[in-house]
This record gives C-alpha cells, structure tokens and sequence, in this order.
C-alpha cells in the first residue's frame, strides 16, 4: 500500500484513513479533557484541605513555575517549526526542531521532577493531605502526558531517520502534534488554576 | 522488597470449602477449555484464526463468547446469594460473611463490566459496521486491544477466586470502606485493576465506535438513514468516550489512596470521600444508558422486522436516543440523595430524573405504534421484545417513584432499589441482547439458533425473573437493606424463599439458552440461513452473506432511504452482479492485540500483589508492542478480485438454490417487499 511511499502523494483511500486517524485522536483528546477536568474538580474541591500541613503559598515557586511554562510554550512553538518544515519536506528541518522540542520538554520535565522530589523531601509529599494528593495527581498527570510525548518524539525522530517523511509518518507527526498542543493548553489551565491562585 | 510483593502461598484459598471449590470450578473450567481445544486439534485455528484476528465480526463473536461465560460466572452468584438469603434466617446460613460480601461484589461487578459491556461491545462489532455498509470498523487493530484488555478486566476477577480475595466493597467501592484503611488486603485491588483496565478498552470501543459511523458509512447513508441500532450505538459511544474518563479518575484515585497512601477519599489528612461518590456517579449514571441504548437499537430493529412493518417514529426515536444521551450526565446525583445534599440540590436532580422518563415514554410508544397493525410473528426475539416492554414500564414506575428525594430517603438502600434496577436491566439490557443474541446468530454463523428452546428460555427468564424481584419490591417496602448475610425478621423469610425459587426458574432458563446452543450445533444443516437474510430483513446487515465474507460487502451498496435492505429488495438492484470485482484491502491478523491485553493482564496482577518489578516489565512490553505495531506501515493486505470473485460466485451459486424469502413458509409471513402504502 505504501511500499512507493517516499512521496508524500497519497491516495484518496489513504487520505480517507489519516482523516479518520485524526478524527479519532481528536476523540481520544476530549475523553482526556474530561480526565483532566474531573481531575482539577477534584483539586478544586480539595485546594482548602490542607490539613494542618503546607498550602501552596509556601510551597510554590512563582520562578519554577514561570520557567517550567516557558520550557512548554516554547516547545509549542519550537513543534509548530517542526510541523511547518514537514509540510515544506524538509527531513532534517523536521529532525531538528523535533530533538529541539524534545529538550524543551525534558527540561519541563527536570523542573517538574525537582519541584515534586523537593517537595516529597520537606515532608509535604502526596500522602500528607488531601490537597497535596490532588496536586500531585493532577499535576503529575500532565507530567506523565509529557513525558509520553517525549517517548513519541523519540520514536516519530526514529522514523523519520529510518522511513523518511513518508505519508504515515508524517500523519503521526501531525498527530504528535496534536497531542503536544493540548498539553500545553492543559498546562496553561494548571498554571491558572493552581500555581497563580496558590500563590497569589 | 520481596521477590512476589505481598503474593504468599497463604494466598491459595485451602481456607475455606466453598472458596476452594470456587477456585477449583475456574482452573477446571479454564482446563477443560483447553483440554476441548486441544482434542479438537484446533490450537492452530483459535490461535491464527481467532486470537489474532482483528475481523470486527470475529471480536465480535469473541467478546460475546466473553459476555456469556461471565453471565454464568454472575449468575452463581446470584444464586449463592438467593440461597443463602433464603435460609439465613435466625442463622448464619451456609456462606460467612466474608464471603458473602465478596459475592455481592463480583456479581455486581462482572454483570456490568464484565457481562453487559462485553455483550453490548460484541453485538456492536458484529452489526454495527454491516448496517452502515462498511467493510470493517475504522481502527480495526485497536478494536482487538479493547477486546483483549476487556478480557484481561474479566481475568482479573476470575483469577481472584483463585489467588486472593475478591473486594467486600461492593460492585460501587464507596469509600472509606474502600480505603487501605478499613480493607487492606488485595479484593479492592482487584476490583480496582478489572475496572480500570477494561475502561480503558471501553474508552477506545467508544471512539473506535463514533469513528466508524461519522467516517466510513456507505455513499447514500445519511445519519438520518442509519438503522436505529446504529443510532443508539451513536450515542452510547458518545457517551462511553465522555463518561469513562470520570471513572478512571474515581478509581485512579483510589487505586493511588490505597497503593501510595494518598488522602483523596480517606477519613482523615483532608480526604473527601463524597467526591468519590460523585465521580464514581458522574460515570455510573451514564453508564446505565450506555448499556441500555444499544439494546433499545436492538428492540427496534427486531420489532419492525417481526411485525413486518416499518418502524413508527423513526424520527422521535433518534430525538429521544440523543435526548437520553444528553439527560443521562444530569441525573447522576439521584444514586446518593441521602449523601445530605440541600433540598434544592437533590429537587433539581430528582426533576432531572422524572424528566429522563419521558423520551423513554416515547419510545415505548413508538415500539407499539410499530406493533400496531403489524402482522407480528412471535420468533424468540420478539418475545424477549414484549416482555420487555411489558416489565421494563413497571421498572420505570419504581424508577419515578425513587426519583422522589422524600421516597428515596425512605427506600435507600432497601431491597426495593435492588429490584428496581434489576427491573430496569434485566428486561431493559439482557433480553435486549439476548434478542440481539438471537436475532443476529444466523449472521454471525450462517444458521438459526432453535426456536423452541429460545421460547423456552424466555418463559423461563420472565417467570423467573418476576418470581425473583417482585418480593424485592415488598420487601424493600417492608424495610430490608439490601446485602444482608442474615436477618432475624420472620416476615421476610417467605418472600426470599419466593425470590430464591425465582432465581432457580432464571437458572432453567440459562439452562435454556445452553441447550439451544448446543441442539442448534448438532441440527444445523436444518436451519441453515442459506440466503444471508433469515428473517426478512430490513437493513443493511441482512444484505451480507451468513456469515459475512471477510470483506462485508463485495460492491459497497448504495443507499436510497431508511430500510435500505427492504428498499434495495423491493428495487431489486443489490442482488445483480457486478461486471468486475475490486481488489480489496483488509487488515492483516496481528498478536499484537492480544499481547498487549495479556501484557495488561499480568500488570493488572502485578499491581495487586506489590509485584513492581513485574509491573514495570509488562509497561514496557505494551510500549515495545505499541512502537512495533507504530512502525509498522504495511498492515495490510489485498485481496485480489479474482479471490472476491470466486467468494461471490460460490454465494450467488449458493442464493440460486435457496428460497427466495426464508420466511415465506412462516405462517404469520406478509409477503415480500412492496411498495409501501404512503400513509
């Protein structure tokens, strides 16, 4: 089916599948908004439980929070070079701004991982009251999100060195794509509705 | 950190006879299972042809395979649980608490997740893509991950019986009961992983569902000339891809409450328990019209055919279906009117709730409007049809009257709540599938399931089942909680003697359905559906051969109107043949599925039992299987037209000798499509 597919000429039929691809995914994103939404209810609904133990005045850091949405706004950006180099067919543009993005994100997921083994060190780890578990939860979520974009990016890096620009892989890439936007927008959501109010 | 987690030899259950008996009823069952398979010599077929296989019709046909074994496995259960309560009282019957409530459990737990969404996912499969003209669904290899962590979900529950406990909790596993707290040990956990697991494949069931009737209908099916099965199967993924999500976050958080020792719903350190409640809800309601819907489609389909008659209000039915789909997240909060919320709280949701009965109304009066005037032919199917609509009103009056908050704060957690929603999913969930089950046999297997046991299995379930759950009612009434182990109360004990004889008269009729399985095999060559179309048909589905080639449809049909089967005949233009066949592409067989299921399985096991090292292990072979199946750009393959043309050849060889209409030695048959008096 693809076997001349150095091109990035497809045919209805395959068309008609990446369509159908995306449609799927864009599915896939809205059942995880809803993961998302029940998640930050739930942080809403506990934000007041601290019980006895740290709140998010003391535990925030408006500087790490502030570089860790650089890091992601960034990789947006940086992803949106990607996609624009894709759509020119330009293999080692796309090569370059996809390990670009990568080491944004990796460092996204440095500062996180500071910001919770920090916490976890100075006895306000997720078992120590209901409002950490929901912060926790929620934030960690979208860590694990990133973090298995991060893998994907590797693996889209991987095919596009082995297979090319080819028309599967870059209908993945779109949908990489896809997926690295909403964790920004999901990110965007966290930074107002835990790191601001927390520490205002 | 021990090599096992918390997994000891102590963990066997040699504790007690009837737990031990239990374990040895599975790894006997699961034994023989595979001594059959292998005194057939048909290790090679269901391994090649079945595990593998990533055919919608095929996981079709397994998921309900599942769905059947688990009714057996909830249905001892049930009986346990009528027997028991049926002697116990002033004693402690024959089953200790422990093991009483772990009972409850499992049967509430496999009856929904384990039971009805496997069957409602396995009809789907089979039908859904041939009523709208598709050759198969739009994501057919992630259709096989839904099917086999659904599976591994069931494993889970299955393999507590032998190694462990099961929960206590109750098929809802409110906290703080729930928490690590008050039930440590491994039963939450089970349960926890069997739902979680399968969610996940219910989650993508839905999505694959909703893509495949937005993206791949035939030219000419517009939405408003879907089948009506479609339809529901429409909305209920709508509904699973919006409402699953609320239930991976309730149990997610437990699951994180109970394994790291988060505070989300423990009674101390700012846990919130009623969030549990409303989370598990925010789903549960929802979840109630995802397994009601699609067998709402099936009764609409089996009740235009067998009463010969389009149906009545193919357009209300659609608005009532979406109607449903969106009321059913506004209703959740009647399943805990007692949690204290304010009166105006609880008077909004209960309005809500006596509002959802209405399109409900509507649809029970299109379905007799159908039945109005028609020339009704009393298959099995349409018998499970009227005693549904018959019990199913009575359940939706108890419905109203728990809808009340002053009535519900009197009836909460009585027996009456039990026989309401078992008046509800019983007539309103099972004998729509078992309908679907029956009606649709012939398409999955190319012959009829007998007709006779099929009656008698449905007299035996509508005896049964009043027999069973009208006591429930009075004795809600008379203010017995439900899950009593035992009870010092006289005036009950009647009524549960009643219900248990009731329960016994529902096992004939599981009895039933097991012989006409087996008289149906042995007499096959005498029911065969040679035609594709048994019953006289009316969509797309019957267009098919029985069973369906691979491809579905060699030509993808053309659609005209509503009916498109009954329209095509009544032209006569399907059954013409082509000049020229196409190559068809069709999705090569894959162990990928399953691999990933069974990857989920151990993991699912290995998070029970503390197993971490086990755990990470199989994250990493579902990651290895997804980037190899991800990289993998030749999942196809084509099947030449010469192939397709000896296929259509052999069926068209096989239509010249069979009769023109199946049912035309019926005595109840209307005669062939005509055109239809403009009325």
């Amino acid at each position: 089916m693809t076997a001349a597919a150095d091109t990035m000429t497809v045919t209805p039929q395959d068309a008609q599948k990446y369509e159908e691809k995306e449609f799927g995914f864009w599915l896939y994103l809205m059942s995880d908004a809803i993961i998302f939404a029940c998640l930050f209810a739930t942080y809403l609904v506990m934000v007041g439980n601290a019980a006895g133990g740290p709140t998010g005045k003391e535990l925030f850091s408006l500087e790490r929070a502030a570089a860790e949405t650089a890091l992601l706004l960034f990789s947006s950006t940086t992803f949106g070079v990607a996609a624009v180099a894709l759509s020119q067919g330009d293999r080692s543009k796309v090569l370059l701004w996809l390990a670009v993005t990568f080491a944004l994100g990796a460092g996204f997921i440095f500062l996180e991982f500071g910001e919770f083994a920090g916490m976890i060190a100075e006895g306000a780890g997720p078992d120590r009251s209901g409002f950490l578990s929901a912060f926790f939860t929620l934030v960690g979520t979208h860590g694990l999100h990133v973090s298995v974009g991060l893998l994907w990016i590797l693996v889209m890096i991987g095919q596009v060195l082995f297979k090319g620009l080819t028309a599967p892989v870059a209908s993945r890439v779109m949908r990489l794509g896809l997926f690295w936007h909403f964790l920004d927008i999901i990110w965007v959501v966290i930074f107002s509705v835990v790191y601001l109010p927390g520490l205002l | 950190m021990d090599f096992f987690g918390r997994l000891t030899i102590d963990s066997l259950p040699f504790y007690s006879a009837i737990a031990a008996s239990g374990a040895g009823v599975t790894v006997l069952g699961a034994l023989s299972v595979m001594a059959v398979i292998t005194y057939f010599g048909a290790w090679r077929l269901v391994l090649f042809d079945w595990v593998s296989s990533i055919d919608h019709k095929k996981i079709g046909i397994m998921y309900v395979m599942v769905a059947l074994v688990m009714l057996m496995r909830g249905f001892i259960d049930a009986a346990m649980m009528r027997s028991q309560q049926a002697i116990a009282y002033n004693n402690e019957g024959y089953l200790p608490p422990d093991h009483f409530d772990q009972i409850f459990s499992s049967h509430g737990t496999i009856m929904i997740f384990f039971m009805a969404m496997p069957f409602l996912s396995g009809l789907i499969n089979l039908i859904m893509p041939q009523q709208i003209g598709s050759r198969d669904v739009a994501f057919p290899f992630m259709n096989s991950i839904s099917l086999w962590l659904t599976t591994a979900g069931a494993g889970l529950v299955l393999i507590s019986l032998v190694i462990g406990k099961f929960s206590t909790a109750g098929w809802t596993g409110y906290p703080p009961y729930s928490g690590s707290q008050f039930t440590p040990g491994v039963g939450v956990d089970y349960w926890l992983w069997a739902v979680l697991i399968s969610g996940i494949g219910s989650t993508m069931s839905g999505i694959n569902f909703l893509v495949t009737i937005v993206k791949c209908r035939a030219p000419g099916m517009t939405m408003f000339r879907l089948p009506l099965f479609t339809w529901t199967v429409f909305v209920t993924s709508i509904l699973m891809i919006f409402a699953f999500p609320a239930l991976t976050v309730a149990c997610g958080a437990l699951m994180l409450d109970r394994t790291l020792g988060f505070h989300f719903f423990t009674n101390e350190a700012g846990g919130n328990m009623m969030n549990y409640i409303n989370l598990f809800w925010l789903w549960g309601h929802p979840e109630v019209y995802i397994l009601i819907l699609p067998a709402f489609g099936v009764f609409s389909e089996v009740v235009a055919v067998f009463s010969q008659k389009r149906l009545f209000g193919y357009i209300s039915l659609v608005l009532a279906t979406m109607a449903i789909g969106i009321l059913s997240f506004t209703v959740w909060l009647h399943h805990f009117f007692t949690m204290g919320s304010s009166a105006r709280v609880n008077s909004f949701f209960g309005t809500m709730t006596t509002i959802i009965a209405v399109p409900t109304g509507v649809k029970v009066f299109d379905w007799l409007l159908t039945m109005y005037r028609g020339r009704i032919i009393f298959k099995p199917p349409m018998l499970y049809t009227l005693g549904f609509l018959v019990t199913f009103v009575i359940g939706g009056l108890s419905g109203v009257l728990l809808a009340l908050p002053p009535i519900d704060y009197l009836m909460h957690n009585t027996t009456f709540l039990i026989a309401h929603f078992h008046n509800m999913i019983i007539p309103g969930v099972l004998f729509g599938y078992l309908a679907g089950y029956m009606f649709w046999f012939p398409k999955a297997f190319g012959f009829k399931l007998n007709e006779w046991w099929g009656a008698a299995s449905f007299w035996c379930w509508i005896i049964g089942f009043y027999l069973a759950f009208m006591p429930l009612y009075v004795l809600g009434l008379l203010g017995m909680p439900r899950r009593m182990e035992h009870y010092e109360i006289a005036a009950w004990q009647p009524h549960l003697i009643v219900a248990a004889i009731g329960a016994f008269i529902i096992f004939l009729g599981i009895v039933c359905l097991g012989v006409q399985l087996a008289v149906s095999i042995r007499d096959r060559n005498k029911a065969l559906d040679l035609t594709g179309d048994p019953w006289n048909g009316r969509s797309l589905e019957w267009a098919t051969s029985s069973p369906a080639a691979p491809y579905n449809f060699a030509v993808v049909p053309q659609v005209q109107s509503i009916d498109a089967w009954w329209d095509m005949r009544r032209a006569a233009s399907l059954m013409s043949r082509p000049a020229e066949y196409e190559d068809i592409s069709i999705p090569k067989n894959t162990f990928i599925g399953a691999v990933i299921g069974g990857a989920g399985f151990v993991f699912g096991f290995a998070m029970v039992w503390y197993i971490w090292w086990l755990a990470i292990l199989c994250l990493a072979v579902i990651f290895v299987a997804i980037v190899i199946r991800a990289s993998d750009d030749d999942t196809d393959y084509v099947m030449p037209a010469s192939e397709v043309k000896k296929i259509e050849d052999a069926r068209f060889a096989q239509l010249a000798k069979a009769p023109k209409n199946e049912m035309a030695d019926d005595p109840g048959f209307a005669g062939q499509p005509m055109p239809e008096p403009s009325t």
